[in-house]
């Protein structure tokens, strides 16, 4: 009895926990405006990315070498937008006003990941600039 | 014996560990999170042990079983010097630091006396039950401590990303493992365990460095906008 009460009130400030957290990585995320070559490159706008662009832009993220350790943030993020597609599918269809939000949610989760591919794009490019000066 | 994925488990761990460590330093954070620098070498110290005991007495040993159980209680005592660095830094500016510091140290010889009381109560009376017990309880007064110092700054209106990222990040290693030892003590038998609180222990320092690494001292964000991020700008 104790235990199943310990597991749930820890369960439950897990979530918010986590979910605070992710607020706060795509949050941070927010501060960087995107650049023309990812847009183009991703096929989002600057202003409007959606939550549906998500899966295309990890798939980017994947091939685009990286420049540090980002792959946590994204991962955590990724964890949190499928949470998000769960709790869609459940809640959805009961409350109806609450689809924005969690399409809101879903769009920050894509903007983190927008920002993440821009940020591995430009290291690249700054990387290969250097080996070109270099001669390589 | 240990597997192939154990040891890569331990590996990855103890890199993680390091690589805070040295972003710690990298960053000049080192004696401003001093408490996070003396956590993470304890448990950069005590994974080498880990692996130094089961290399030689081997993973289903008494000592290991003994060191195991009394160094995680350690960590967790640690860990519980981290969350009171958390509330000195919040609390700095209203002059508090003192009466949080008499504060950790009551509730942490209130949690071990309990721990002590409720295993003096069992039958076995075994002293790894105590460490066990400790851990446990820490764990829990741990989360509910984060949840409370995530709270006051919220009403305090805190701006500092770091100091978030950190509070955030420790609020979710806390309750996952308070959750995972809840689970234990329900289905004691599963072989899930062995692997799964390893891997837990390794969100704990990377996402440490991570925030160590990319987010700088004077960045600062609204809290009301991690309550509720504002749509695509």
């Amino acid at each position: 009895m104790m235990a199943a009460l310990t597991f749930t009130i820890s369960f439950l400030m897990l979530l918010q926990f986590f979910v605070a957290y992710s607020h706060s990585l795509i949050q941070e995320a927010r501060g960087h405006q995107l650049s023309a070559q990812v847009c183009e490159l991703s096929g989002v706008a600057a202003d409007r990315v959606r939550g549906d662009h998500f899966k295309r832009l990890l798939e980017l993220i994947a091939i685009c070498p990286q420049p540090g350790n980002d792959t946590n943030r994204v991962l955590a993020v990724s964890i949190y937008f499928k949470l998000l597609g769960v709790c869609r599918a459940l809640l959805g269809w009961v409350l109806p006003t609450a689809a924005f939000w969690f399409e809101s949610e879903r769009s920050g989760c894509a903007y983190l990941a927008a920002v993440v591919l821009d940020r591995r794009i430009a290291y690249n490019r700054i990387l290969s600039e250097q080996k070109a000066e270099n001669g390589y | 014996m240990l597997g192939p994925a154990d040891y890569a488990i331990l590996i990855a761990v103890s890199v993680a560990y390091l690589c805070c460590i040295v972003c710690l330093v990298l960053r000049r954070a080192f004696y401003q999170h001093f408490t996070i620098a003396l956590y993470l070498s304890a448990s950069l110290g005590i994974g080498v042990a880990r692996y130094l005991i089961i290399s030689t007495a081997g993973f289903n040993s008494n000592s290991y079983f003994y060191f195991y159980y009394f160094s995680d209680a350690l960590l967790t005592i640690c860990l519980f010097f981290v969350l009171m660095g958390f509330y000195s830094h919040v609390f700095s500016q209203m002059g508090a630091g003192n009466l949080v510091r008499i504060g950790a140290m009551l509730l942490l010889g209130g949690t071990a006396l309990i721990s002590y009381h409720m295993v003096s109560s069992s039958s076995d009376k075994l002293t790894t039950r105590f460490a066990y017990e400790l851990s446990q309880n820490l764990y829990f007064v741990g989360v509910v401590l984060t949840y409370l110092l995530w709270g006051a700054m919220m009403k305090l209106h805190e701006n500092r990303t770091r100091l978030m990222q950190l509070v955030l990040a420790m609020g979710v290693y806390l309750s996952a493992f308070a959750a995972s030892y809840a689970m234990r003590n329900m289905y004691p038998g599963l072989a899930i365990w062995r692997y799964f609180l390893a891997l837990i222990d390794i969100w704990l320092p990377i996402t440490w460095a991570c925030t160590f690494f990319k987010v700088p001292e004077d960045a600062r964000m609204a809290t009301a906008r991690v309550l509720a991020p504002s749509p695509n700008p």
